[in-house]
């Protein structure tokens, strides 16, 4: 199949890809830029563990076919610490202790900033329906809930 | 310098007991944890598998011929080939049956027949569907119970692998599909029976769930002649490098087993999965081979073992259990990995934590042409629990006493023999279950509703001894500049047990646990580890890694007195170096093993007079809310109580505990692969649905006593599974108190509960 080359932002650099048209996200980031943190685990779009932010928005990165990010600005977990700086969602995670493999966090923490972007002081019940299409096999629901309440704290001092 | 005594005697220091946050935090909340299926190698190539789409059959031909001519194939293997490089290609640990391709029969579906190897994994895939596989279709067997007398064979002879003593009066057997028989024998159970006032007798059964951890399984091999490494998302890199050196008839130091995190096991990622395929691969195209299975393949791999649980119970007028009789069947699936160890690691538990005088067990382990199955978070015991807790709730409900006052009249105490005849020592089973009476408030009437809603409670109590005997060994290396590493063997899957260990070093070593570093797996410097399994690794490790910083700290004490510091000299390590060496020079390596006392089981009785070195003790408490129009049950509050000694670290122990129960709760309420003719058809996560946000109880707690474990390291006992143990009868008996039905079965779904519900109305529903 033929390759194409796809011009895009990847967490705030520009850069280009030679990919193929069946390879989707995941694979491209990494392939091609050795980026893990968005790992396949389902490969059908419903655990969460591949969430990358395009333009802004949470996608499934085992879903989206790379060629779709010609344009666009991509952000990943590894873009989130800029400089050696937790990200505040970050800090909270590993202070309430809200994982335990690790496996399913780059998502969720993705996900739970996105959330804190639409609601800055959600309730448990906002929590859970937000975070509802992300899964954690370790089951660390509970802690993630704190972890979220936390970082929404955290937001709110830096805002302050 | 903290000092402690050779057993370990709890002591609050500044590092044990702390809440320390996980040392491997900051790279996992920034994605930089390193996963083994997210790994590359330079020029590696990639694996896909063509699988079995029969249960059982002799395999007629495999043609090959397409994929091969597919451009970009590098490699099409069958076990033809793999024998050329590896003669003898069999594997496992308890029995060396499963082939590292099918050879000559497939025995379950999805079992794999052939390899495409290529350097795009979309090329093999594609060449993988080309391949076209012939089947003499055999009768196959899928249910534990008639696999014991069925005409049906899932292996010719049976090739015990020779570790365990136990197994080795099947060597050569034929004829028949049992893999293990552990029996108990304890006084006269006939006779019990024959003079009791009242006998109890039920089945009940287990589904077939997975472990279904995120990261599904990996494994990278990188052969050469002169040594191979390993790459692999493995609990046990130890057993691994043992495994891979037989099957190379290599002695072990020319292989290597690296680890890095792993995406959580849960028991799947146990002793040898992908590992010898990796390696026959690897050997065939001389480059570095990676196998990654999909969601989809997990279910193909290993499953927790279904069940069957016949028990019986016979009960005096004061109401004493007399008299109990245990019959269980594991289901194994097709090939045996640690079944036989689940079958009697967990059988001699099956009576339950209860003092009877008379016990019967038999706890059978069986091949079927099914997925195999292994050990899932309990080693078998959370079957168990299962039955013998709604059981008791039975029985009990029957002579109308009360669960609790009837668990109390029975119960197991401090002091007394166990039915193996092990006298029980800081099991805190008493204190488990009045705390859990307590935070249920049992004594309290509830309101149980007068509508369609009805709510009730139940609750339950387990036992379960950690497998035994195993060893650990830990180094502590001191460098010059006076910071610490770690060296072993335990695996971090998200337990939690490299901060836990460090953390045990830096109360030895009077230093902060985060400063200690915890090397990553490799077999070329972490020592041996049995393996990270059944909560034995805090005990075992954690003895180890105790005596290595004690030995790493007399080698100080002694270096000091030999640099002629006076005793009790506070000479900053870093100092004492360059007084040694002239400059920052130098190591002080400290060791440690650990290896408890144990006596096995004794043939024929199962007795033994210190059949494990700690009892985990466990009790769960749920109450639910049924909706008896549609059978949907609300779980309201999910209490765990455990007794796991002291806590090592507080907080992550309680997200052990919680993320146990959840897990449990997931097999308990709705998880159950699905089979048609051996046929999963619910092999992804659209169809197997695993708890979410949603299924977390409105209210939970995650408890423990407070008691010490006399001869645990700084009083603690391993946490990873004991919150599973008593959940699923917990729900099972809140739901008979909401509705007066008993399910027999799991999982626990609104179908189940509803049908019970119409059978009790007199207005049975058909058939699906």
């Amino acid at each position: 199949m033929t390759a194409r080359t796809i011009h895009f932002t990847l967490n705030g650099a520009p850069v280009t890809a030679d990919i193929k048209p069946h390879h989707n996200l995941v694979e491209l980031l990494q392939t091609h830029f050795g980026l893990t943190g968005a790992r396949e685990s389902c490969g059908q779009g419903l655990c969460g563990c591949c969430t990358v932010l395009v333009d802004g928005r949470a996608v499934s990165g085992c879903l989206f076919l790379a060629v779709r990010i010609d344009g666009t600005e991509v952000v990943t977990i590894e873009g989130l610490d800029a400089g050696g700086k937790l990200n505040p969602m970050q800090e909270a995670f590993v202070e309430t202790g809200a994982f335990q493999c690790g496996y399913c966090t780059p998502g969720f923490i993705l996900m739970a900033n996105q959330l804190l972007d639409a609601h800055p002081d959600p309730d448990d019940d906002q929590i859970r329906h937000y975070l509802s299409g992300n899964l954690c096999r370790c089951a660390a629901y509970p802690q993630i809930i704190d972890a979220v309440k936390l970082a929404a704290k955290k937001r709110k001092t830096i805002a302050a | 310098m903290a000092t402690i005594t050779d057993q370990g005697t709890a002591k609050v220091g500044a590092q044990v007991g702390r809440s320390v946050p996980r040392l491997e935090g900051r790279d996992k909340v920034t994605g930089r944890a390193e996963y083994t299926h997210t790994m590359r190698l330079s020029g590696m190539l990639h694996v896909k598998l063509f699988r079995s789409t029969v249960a059982h059959g002799r395999i007629k031909s495999v043609d090959t011929s397409a994929a091969k001519k597919l451009p970009g194939v590098a490699h099409v293997v069958t076990i033809e080939d793999v024998r050329k490089v590896i003669p003898d290609p069999y594997y496992g640990p308890a029995f060396h049956d499963q082939p590292i391709l099918a050879d000559g029969k497939v025995r379950f579906v999805g079992e794999p027949v052939a390899a495409v190897l290529a350097a795009d994994p979309h090329v093999a895939e594609q060449a993988a569907q080309l391949i076209v596989a012939e089947y003499e279709e055999l009768p196959a067997v899928y249910d534990e119970v008639e696999a014991l007398t069925s005409k049906v064979h899932v292996h010719d002879v049976l090739k015990p692998a020779g570790t365990f003593a136990d197994l080795k009066h099947l060597k050569d057997a034929k004829g028949t599909n049992l893999a293990l028989d552990y029996r108990l024998r304890r006084g006269d159970v006939d006779k019990a029976f024959a003079s009791a006032a009242h006998v109890f007798e039920h089945e009940f059964r287990t589904q077939k769930v997975l472990h279904l951890s995120f990261e599904p399984h990996a494994t990278i091999a990188d052969y050469k002649d002169s040594g191979v490494t390993l790459h692999t998302a493995s609990q046990g890199p130890s057993f691994v490098r043992t495994e891979i050196a037989r099957l190379l008839g290599w002695p072990e130091n020319k292989v290597r087993i690296k680890v890095p995190y792993l995406g959580s096991g849960y028991g799947s990622k146990l002793y040898i999965k992908l590992e010898a395929l990796a390696l026959a691969l690897s050997m065939i195209a001389r480059l570095p081979v990676k196998v990654a299975l999909t969601m989809e393949e997990m279910f193909y791999q290993i499953t927790k073992h279904p069940s069957t649980f016949r028990i019986k119970s016979g009960v005096d007028k004061d109401g004493k259990i007399i008299a109990r009789k245990c019959e269980v069947y594991w289901n194994g699936g097709a090939y045996a990995d640690i079944g036989p160890r689940v079958t009697q690691k967990s059988g001699l538990t099956a009576s339950g934590p209860y003092d009877i005088d008379n016990v019967w067990i038999d706890s059978y382990a069986l091949y079927t042409n099914m997925t195999p199955a292994g050990a899932l978070r309990g080693f078998g015991v959370p079957q168990l629990v299962w039955a013998y807790e709604s059981h008791t709730d039975m029985i009990a409900r029957a002579l109308k006493i009360d669960a609790v006052e009837f668990r109390r009249k029975n119960l197991l105490r401090e002091g007394r023999p166990h039915p193996t005849g092990t006298v029980l020592k800081d099991a805190a089973i008493e204190k488990v279950l009045d705390r859990l009476v307590e935070r249920i408030n049992w004594k309290q009437p509830m309101d149980r509703g007068t509508g369609v809603v009805r709510r009730g409670r139940g609750l339950g109590i387990a036992i379960k001894a950690v497998i035994s005997p195993t060893t650990s060994v830990a180094i502590v290396n001191v460098s010059a500049d006076g910071s610490v590493a770690l060296y072993c063997g335990t695996i971090d899957m998200g337990q939690g047990s490299d901060t836990a260990m460090a953390q045990m070093v830096g109360e030895v070593l009077n230093m902060p646990a985060e400063s200690v570093r915890v090397v990553q797996r490799d077999t070329d410097v972490t020592p041996y580890d049995m393996g990270t399994l059944g909560s034995r690794s805090l005990f075992h490790m954690g003895h180890a890694v105790r005596r290595a910083a004690e030995d790493a700290q007399e080698k100080l004490k002694a270096l000091a007195c030999e640099v002629g510091e006076p005793e009790g000299s506070n000479i900053p390590i870093p100092a004492l170096f360059v007084k040694k060496y002239g400059m920052q020079a130098g190591n002080v390596i400290g060791t440690g093993i650990y290896k408890p006392d144990y006596v096995p089981p004794a043939p024929g009785t199962g007795l033994s007079s210190n059949v494990t070195p700690f009892w985990m003790i466990s009790g769960a408490g749920a109450e639910v809310e049924v909706d008896t129009e549609t059978g949907h049950i609300k779980i309201a509050k999910l209490i765990s109580v455990l007794d796991i000694g002291k806590s090592i670290n507080p907080k992550i122990v309680e997200t052990q505990i919680s993320g146990a129960a959840l897990m449990q709760l997931g097999f308990t309420m709705f998880e159950k692969m699905h089979l048609d003719g051996g046929q999963v058809t619910n092999a992804s996560l659209a169809d197997y649905k695993i708890p979410g946000f949603h299924d977390v109880p409105t209210a939970m707690e995650n408890l423990t006593v407070d008691v010490t474990q006399s001869n645990g390291p700084f009083g603690a006992k391993g946490v990873g599974e004991v919150s599973t143990f008593c959940v699923s009868p917990a729900i099972a008996n809140a739901i008979d108190d909401a509705v007066g039905v008993r399910l027999m079965e799991l999982p626990l779904n609104p179908e189940s509960v509803l049908r019970a519900l119409r059978v009790k109305a007199g207005k049975p529903l058909g058939d699906e």
